[in-house]
């Protein structure tokens, strides 16, 4: 094992842990800010996913399906929580549980109508389908590197809006006593709205962007739903900065993990989130 | 726990007083008078949803095609289908198998696609004696430790597809292989097929890298694999996960340094999602589109129009399950009670498959042709013949 290798093992580790912030982005916002469980947050992933795959067979690039796939998604997730969520701030979170999960049942049947059950994959731009060559065999593709850009620029910008803006203050006043901050004169019932449908937005866009790194097929969102929560649980409920740090650990632990210790590699990431939990119960950055 | 065994055993009992029922319904001295006219039941456990959807669709389209040109009928009586979706889940395997075989009394029972769900049915398989038959899914144990005389398989075992392209590799001299692969039954058991017609041979397999399934993330796999160098990557991944490794091992810059192999489900059905990236791989499997036999001529050609898409692997074993209950059925003049006989004849079968002809080994597996094939221009094109009737060793298969 040399260093180059190893260097190259860490960039690995950091680019996939950035690409598991951009795909739990959304549920930070949802679930780790406001408090909501959302187990559709796979659902909304997948459909982005799609979108990008419909919009760019129409018009041939992606940039342009995404641009035309995020009205999409805010309007999907502007819909879904004035129709389901609005009633469910109040109660338990099993029903938030309950409900996001028939979302699942439903999104999919939809998928597999609209779209049918083949694998699909969307090309990458051509301005950015070139690889910067590492090593005389390997190279790294400079899609990839986009998206680590991409995931940078959209987790400081989150935690600047979060913490510096008068929108974010309120968000967290909401989500740390509803009563009090609507009594104060907080319009909670359009601030959720909004967040919502950004929340949903941000996994549509995740969808979008991993498609041509990831296959557009049925079930993909299940795949990416458990990790997105792994990576909100370790960083701690209502810490953007802990969920940034979380899934950048959770990819470094799963790609040391692959290649020193191939026997418990599937459990590398999970062992990691129990001993975090049992280190913090409340995760690296949660309120206590 | 314990209150769910019991509600199991209750409903095998029934099941079995059901099957009791049949048995001497059929064993009674009218039953050529009933069998004559009553219908013959044939039930599938298929996905009809989720992921295998497509899967399910082609190997019921096949089999119904194979049926309908044997004029609807077979040994002179009627079909009659049941399909239920088995949603390629495991845990509901057992359940939906009794209440084929127990409520519905189905004389064949086609199914699945998924593995898992495999072992559960062929387990009741054997406890009831339903003649079963296996269109899809490769368990090893399916025709080895779990075989029985009536369970028969019409598609590969898992450490069938990928055997022969040990010989590929040795004839080329590519002694040193990397093997990658999801490190599950599948996967592992076509791993073991590869390296069994590799090692012995004077083979070297340098590393074997395991993904645990069903993960995606194949980054630092293929950065160990470039520092490595070796000859040939052989890989088993299939679906979602072959067209990302292949898109992956492009972008990688690995494409044309190393030779990228594996069984045929690589590039099989998902060409058009990896594009460019799949092009010049190849890999051996039982089947390829292109194959320029008679029967697959007239196979494509009668599903095309029957269904208005092209037929696929899938479909090529669904209807290789259809002809062989035919078989069966037709040496018996469609008395399902001579099962004896019945088995005999589907074991001496030789089926004339759009894969080329193939007949039963004494475990009831296919003993195949195997096919080197390469992606030209998003076709699975036919190289060469890569083995001759190649027959699963059957380990732990007592039959």
């Amino acid at each position: 094992m040399d260093w180059l290798f190893l260097l190259i093992q860490t960039l690995n580790g950091i680019q996939y842990g950035l690409l598991l912030f951009l795909i739990a982005s959304g549920l930070t916002l949802v679930f780790g800010i406001m408090g909501i469980i959302n187990l559709a947050h796979g659902s909304f992933y997948m459909i982005g996913a799609y979108l990008a795959f419909s919009f760019t067979q129409m018009t041939g690039n992606l940039f342009t399906a995404i641009l035309l796939g995020i009205p999409v998604t805010l309007v999907l997730g502007y819909g879904v929580e004035r129709v389901f969520m609005i009633h469910l701030y109040k109660r338990d979170h099993l029903h938030q549980v309950l409900l996001t999960f028939g979302l699942i049942l439903i999104f999919n049947e939809l998928q597999l109508m609209i779209w049918g059950g083949d694998p699909n994959g969307v090309p990458i731009p051509d301005v950015l389908s070139g690889s910067l060559p590492i090593s005389d065999t390997l190279s790294y593709p400079v899609y990839r590197i986009f998206l680590s850009v991409v995931c940078l620029v959209l987790a400081g910008s989150m935690a600047l809006v979060i913490r510096h803006t008068r929108v974010g203050m309120r968000v967290r006043a909401g989500a740390a006593n509803r009563a009090m901050a609507e009594s104060l004169g907080v319009n909670m019932r359009s601030l959720s709205a909004i967040v919502f449908s950004v929340g949903v937005t941000l996994a549509g866009v995740a969808g979008m962007l991993a498609a041509p790194v990831e296959t557009v097929y049925p079930g993909m969102g299940e795949q990416i739903l458990i990790i997105s929560f792994v990576v909100v649980v370790i960083g701690g409920i209502g810490s953007i900065k802990g969920a940034f740090v979380g899934a950048v650990a959770i990819g470094l632990v799963d790609v040391y993990g692959q290649v020193y210790l191939p026997e418990i590699a599937s459990v590398a990431v999970y062992g990691l989130m129990a001993a975090v939990l049992l280190w913090r119960p409340s995760g690296l950055f949660g309120r206590t | 726990m314990k209150t769910k065994f019991d509600n199991i055993s209750r409903r095998r009992t029934l099941g079995m007083l059901g099957v009791g029922v049949v048995a001497a319904a059929t064993a009674l001295p009218a039953r050529f008078a009933i069998g004559g006219k009553a219908k013959v039941r044939i039930g599938t456990l298929l996905p009809y949803s989720g992921t295998y959807t497509r899967l399910g669709q082609s190997i019921t389209n096949a089999m119904e095609l194979a049926f309908a040109q044997a004029g609807g009928k077979l040994g002179g009586r009627a079909i009659e289908l049941i399909k239920i979706d088995s949603e390629a889940k495991p845990p509901k395997a057992a359940d939906l198998t009794n209440k084929l075989i127990g409520r519905e009394k189905v004389d064949f029972i086609v199914g699945p696609v998924h593995s898992g769900v495999a072992m559960g049915m062929a387990k009741i398989a054997r406890e009831e004696g339903t003649m079963m038959i296996v269109p899809n899914a490769g368990a090893n144990q399916v025709t080895g430790p779990f075989c029985a005389p009536n369970i028969f398989r019409t598609s590969f075992s898992n450490w069938q597809p990928g055997h022969p392209m040990g010989k590929v590799l040795l004839d080329e001299g590519k002694k040193n292989v990397v093997l990658c692969y999801w490190a599950y039954g599948a996967g592992k058991q076509s791993a073991q097929g590869f390296k069994d017609g590799f090692v012995p041979h004077g083979g070297n397999v340098i590393k074997e890298i395991g993904i645990p399934f069903p993960k995606v993330e194949f980054q630092s796999a293929l950065t160990e694999i470039a520092s490595i160098k070796p000859d040939a990557v052989y890989v088993f991944f299939a679906g979602g996960g072959a067209v990302k490794f292949v898109k992956d091992w492009a972008a990688a810059g690995l494409k044309g340094k190393i030779e990228l192999v594996g069984p045929g489900f690589l590039t099989e059905g998902v060409t058009k999602a990896q594009g460019a990236a799949a092009e010049g791989i190849r890999t051996t499997l039982h089947y390829a589109d292109t194959l320029d036999y008679p029967a697959n001529v007239t196979f494509r050609a009668a599903y095309r129009k029957a269904y208005g898409k092209g037929a696929d692997v899938y479909g090529v074993q669904g209807f290789d399950a259809g002809q062989l209950i035919r078989a069966g059925l037709e040496a018996v003049g469609g008395d399902t009670g001579a099962k004896a006989d019945m088995i005999k004849a589907m074991e001496g079968a030789s089926i004339d498959s759009p894969r080329g002809k193939w007949t039963m080994s004494s475990a009831h597996n296919p003993v195949q042709n195997f096919y080197l094939r390469e992606v030209k221009n998003g076709v699975n094109e036919v190289v060469k013949l890569a083995m001759e009737n190649l027959s699963d060793p059957a380990k732990g298969c007592t039959m």
